[in-house]
């Protein structure tokens, strides 16, 4: 499954970088959309793949008895997750907002400091 | 020992004050101090000239094998007295000199500074602290050179001479550090008593890089041009940095490690050839001169490359000639510094052509130029006549290229006598011309230096025995690397030197007769000049500045995707190298395990993001990244995130409604690059999606250690008291960053808040722009509200 993973976070990382590259700024937010989740997902997969063992621990006991899915990774993902969310938010209204003041979404034109 | 070094740090920290407390007199008020230690170190003089040797040591960095330590042997106690005796003349003589300028306190900080820095690299005996001390002298002659920095000019060759030799001072560090690993230690006199180097395998590197900075440092062909331009400095410190002290410190360093780096094919082919050639060229270009200082200072180049030949031919006879030199050279070329100074003062002249029939005026200067100048041409009974006999005899026991260097010397010597004819006769004899200031003889400050200077020339000439045996002797020995045995002598008989002593006195004579004819036959120097090491160090500062801003202009070019480009570039060829050659590629690809949903999910997770590249409406778009984040919000779910699952779908329900809110009013996809850039850019982002997919594969077939996630299995419920690991790692163990992220989405929220409502007053409000507002203000709230959600998933998570 590792493998069939790995294709697939390769695929949105090319996605995520193709988008980033295009000179519309608003690809540019796609771009960093797909980037956040390939980047989220590389976390995931290189910390383990494990099926439905996810890391509870069960009523009226101190530890899981047998495996569990890696917890670490997932917390990270998880404030990632909220973060990226930020930023996006952040990003979106900030590239608004540039927009309506330039009046191009373009970046090759969005050169001028004032 | 480190008192005497640090002292005179200390008083030039207090020399502006002590200067105006002094008034007229402060530079013989601060001149008690190199006085002060000039006597510690002749007291020092019976010991070392039996043979002994002085140690110091003070830890500095002991960790780092550095330390303060000294040692005083024969010839760094040369350079000590040296350094002290016309350190003491200098101030004496630039106290009057540059009496009434605006900053001769700061004049004051340097000189002492540089006193302080030049004995620390005389006597340091640990290879650090002497490199510490010789950049100081760089620093401090950099000051000095651009003391007059309302000067663009002096300011210009301030530049010159620190790039040159910092630059030699760079691979001198390089050099050094090389010397302490092949020695196995950084201490001198350890270095030193180990015996010779030159059979180590990093010999050559080390020796060129240390020779690279001693050239530099003593300006040696092709590096000469540096010490001419810095004439541009007042004539005190001419006279002390860059004539009598600090220009010899590559010759000291090249004397030092002559013991352990000497003696060997390169060594004496580098410092013959180099030594030889740097003395032809200075005084070649010193016979061409008309500047005072200009002659004096390529005459300088001159004697720097006679000691570096001598250095170089390393033989007893060699060494000894080169610190009889070296002291000759000091005393009378100190000397005529300070007369070339007295010239510009007293009667403003700058230029020998400008100058006649002074010695009416000024007599007594006229009779101490004469004198410096005799031992400057090698006359009996001068000390300069030593000097000169011993390095004739030198050169002609060479065991290479004897006739060449005999010849270069000989024609050296004529042009010197030349030199010496100049400054003994030109400006005090023949008729009396105008000159810019009323000629007089000047104030005894100005004189005591020069004259005590050219009257000891005199006393070591009729009494060589009294330096010899006193110090030379000593210092030869340390440079030879074993007790020298020849004693100084005035008379040596009638013998082959003496000759060519006497026919080059003869031939110099004549060639200033001819003098304005010699400068006209040589004129094509003018030509040549174009093409000389100056104008290619030009070019290198501005083919330097030239390549910097075009890389800068490239670099940093403002383009997104450009930084992208070449950030990705970098990871790709750095990242894919390292799985080439380091791991191998050895893949763990397996597709055994696969069941049918999670197929069937990233397969359509594939396709979205591939839609999501491809379609043309912004709605399309957004649509596919929802279908996006709801299938990665799956694939958690599947691998047992539970938590991550649900905190996706959340976010990913408030980014699409955002986008959808925010950015629809936006211009609908435009095709705004060509299809060539299409092409590139797929191809970089192809191959950096192929290379995570690599990596993936990499990493987790070559995980080594355990991770540390097993602790918070083991503890979440011990410790934290929650059954939901993840959340306990969230609120508990990792609590801080979240109180960090909530702390983020705050400022992001206000962040957000202040760009929608604070608009600037200047901008125009026209009808779209109220369109704008009304759809953000619509908007907004939904931001608020996806904000406020989001914090409270920080929380709860």
């Amino acid at each position: 499954m590792t493998t069939l993973m790995a294709i697939l976070i390769g695929t949105f990382y090319a996605a995520a970088i193709y988008m980033m590259l295009r000179r519309s700024v608003v690809k540019l937010v796609i771009g960093l959309i797909l980037l956040s989740n390939a980047a989220n997902l590389l976390i995931f997969t290189v910390a383990g793949l494990e099926r439905g063992i996810p890391p509870l621990i069960p009523k009226g006991q101190d530890v899981i008895a047998g495996a569990a899915a890696d917890p670490l990774a997932q917390a990270v993902i998880l404030t990632s997750i909220v973060i990226g969310f930020g930023v996006l938010a952040f990003a979106v209204v900030l590239i608004h907002r540039a927009c309506e003041v330039v009046q191009t979404d373009d970046m090759n034109e969005m050169k001028g400091t004032d | 020992m480190l008192i005497a070094v640090l002292s005179c740090f200390i008083l030039a920290c207090f020399a502006p004050w002590l200067h105006r407390l002094g008034g007229r007199q402060s530079g013989w008020l601060l001149s008690v101090l190199p006085a002060a230690l000039f006597v510690y170190f002749a007291s020092l003089l019976p010991e070392v000239s039996q043979g002994g040797q002085l140690q110091f040591a003070y830890p500095w960095f002991p960790g780092l094998q550095i330390q303060l330590s000294f040692l005083v042997d024969g010839l760094s106690l040369l350079f000590a007295l040296l350094i002290t005796g016309i350190g003491f003349f200098i101030l004496v003589y630039g106290g009057r000199y540059l009496e009434g300028h605006q900053s001769l306190g700061r004049f004051y900080i340097f000189l002492l500074g540089f006193m302080g820095s030049m004995l620390g690299l005389v006597l340091s005996d640990n290879l650090i602290s002497l490199f510490v001390f010789w950049e100081l002298t760089t620093v401090t002659s950099f000051m000095l050179i651009g003391f007059n920095h309302e000067q663009e000019d002096a300011r210009k060759k301030a530049h010159q001479g620190l790039m040159v030799t910092v630059m030699g001072g760079l691979a001198l560090m390089t050099g050094f550090i090389m010397l302490g690993l092949a020695a196995g230690s950084f201490e001198l006199s350890t270095i030193l008593a180990s015996g010779t180097l030159t059979e180590h395998s990093l010999y050559l590197p080390m020796l060129l890089l240390i020779l690279l900075g001693t050239f530099t440092k003593s300006a040696q062909t092709p590096f000469h041009f540096w010490l001419p331009n810095a004439m541009a400095a007042p004539t005190p410190v001419s006279a002390y940095l860059h004539s009598a002290t600090m220009v010899k410190a590559g010759v000291y360093l090249m004397a030092r490690l002559h013991p352990s780096l000497g003696g060997s094919e390169a060594w004496l082919l580098i410092l013959s050839l180099f030594g030889a050639v740097t003395m032809v060229t200075g005084i070649f270009l010193a016979s061409r001169a008309t500047g005072v200082k200009r002659v004096l200072a390529y005459s300088t180049v001159m004697a720097l490359g006679t000691l570096t030949m001598l250095l170089g031919l390393g033989t007893e006879k060699a060494a000894l000639a080169a610190v009889t030199f070296l002291l000759a050279h000091a005393l009378y070329k100190g000397a005529l510094f300070m007369i070339a100074g007295i010239l510009d003062h007293s009667a403003g002249v700058k230029d020998f052509r400008d100058a006649s029939g002074l010695r009416a005026s000024m007599p007594i200067t006229t009779v101490v130029a004469i004198l410096a100048s005799l031992s400057l041409a090698g006359i009996i009974p001068l000390f300069g006549f030593v000097g000169k006999e011993l390095l004739l005899e030198a050169v002609l026991t060479a065991s290479i290229w004897q006739i060449g260097l005999t010849i270069a010397t000989l024609v050296a010597n004529i042009m010197v006598v030349l030199v010496a004819a100049i400054m003994a006769l030109k400006p005090w004899f023949g008729p009396q011309i105008e000159t810019p200031k009323k000629p007089h003889d000047p104030n005894v400050a100005l004189l005591v230096g020069p004259a005590l200077l050219a009257v000891l020339g005199l006393v070591f000439g009729l009494a060589p025995a009294l330096a010899g045996n006193g110090i030379l002797t000593a210092a030869a020995s340390a440079v030879y690397g074993q007790p020298v045995t020849i004693g100084l002598s005035l008379w040596h008989g009638i013998n082959l030197p003496l000759m060519l002593t006497i026919s080059s006195l003869i031939f110099g004579l004549i060639m200033y007769r001819f003098w304005a004819g010699w400068r006209h036959i040589t004129r094509f120097m003018q030509t040549a000049e174009k093409f000389g090491p100056e104008v290619i160090y030009e070019r290198l500062m501005l083919g330097m500045t030239t390549f910097a801003s075009w890389q800068t202009k490239t670099l940093q070019n403002g383009y997104l995707r450009n930084y992208l480009i070449t950030t990705l570039g970098t990871v790709i060829i750095i990242v894919g190298w390292a799985l080439l050659r380091v791991n191998q590629l050895e893949l763990d690809i397996n597709f055994s395990d696969i069941k049918v949903h999670e197929f069937a999910i990233v397969a359509l997770l594939i396709l979205s993001a591939i839609i999501a590249v491809m379609v043309r409406s912004f709605l399309a778009a957004v649509a596919m990244l929802g279908a996006l984040g709801f299938g990665v919000a799956l694939l958690y779910v599947f691998f047992s995130a539970v938590d991550v699952g649900i905190t996706q779908v959340l976010v990913e329900t408030i980014t699409v409604l955002l986008l959808v809110l925010v950015l629809y009013r936006l211009p609908e996809f435009r095709s705004l690059s060509s299809s060539a850039n299409r092409i590139r850019d797929a191809i970089i982002a192809g191959i950096t999606g192929l290379l995570m997919t690599v990596l993936i594969l990499a990493i987790t077939s070559a995980r080594q250690l355990e991770g540390i996630s097993d602790y918070f299995l083991q503890n979440s419920g011990p410790l934290g008291h929650g059954r939901n690991v993840v959340n306990v790692i969230l609120v508990d163990f990792r609590a801080l960053d979240t109180l960090g992220e909530i702390f983020v989405l705050a400022l992001v929220a206000i962040g957000v808040y202040a760009m929608i409502h604070l608009r600037t007053g200047a901008l125009p409000v026209t009808n779209s722009d109220r369109r704008a507002a009304f759809t953000f203000r619509r908007s907004q709230k939904e931001k608020m509200k996806a904000d406020e959600q989001a914090q409270k998933e920080g929380e709860a998570s």
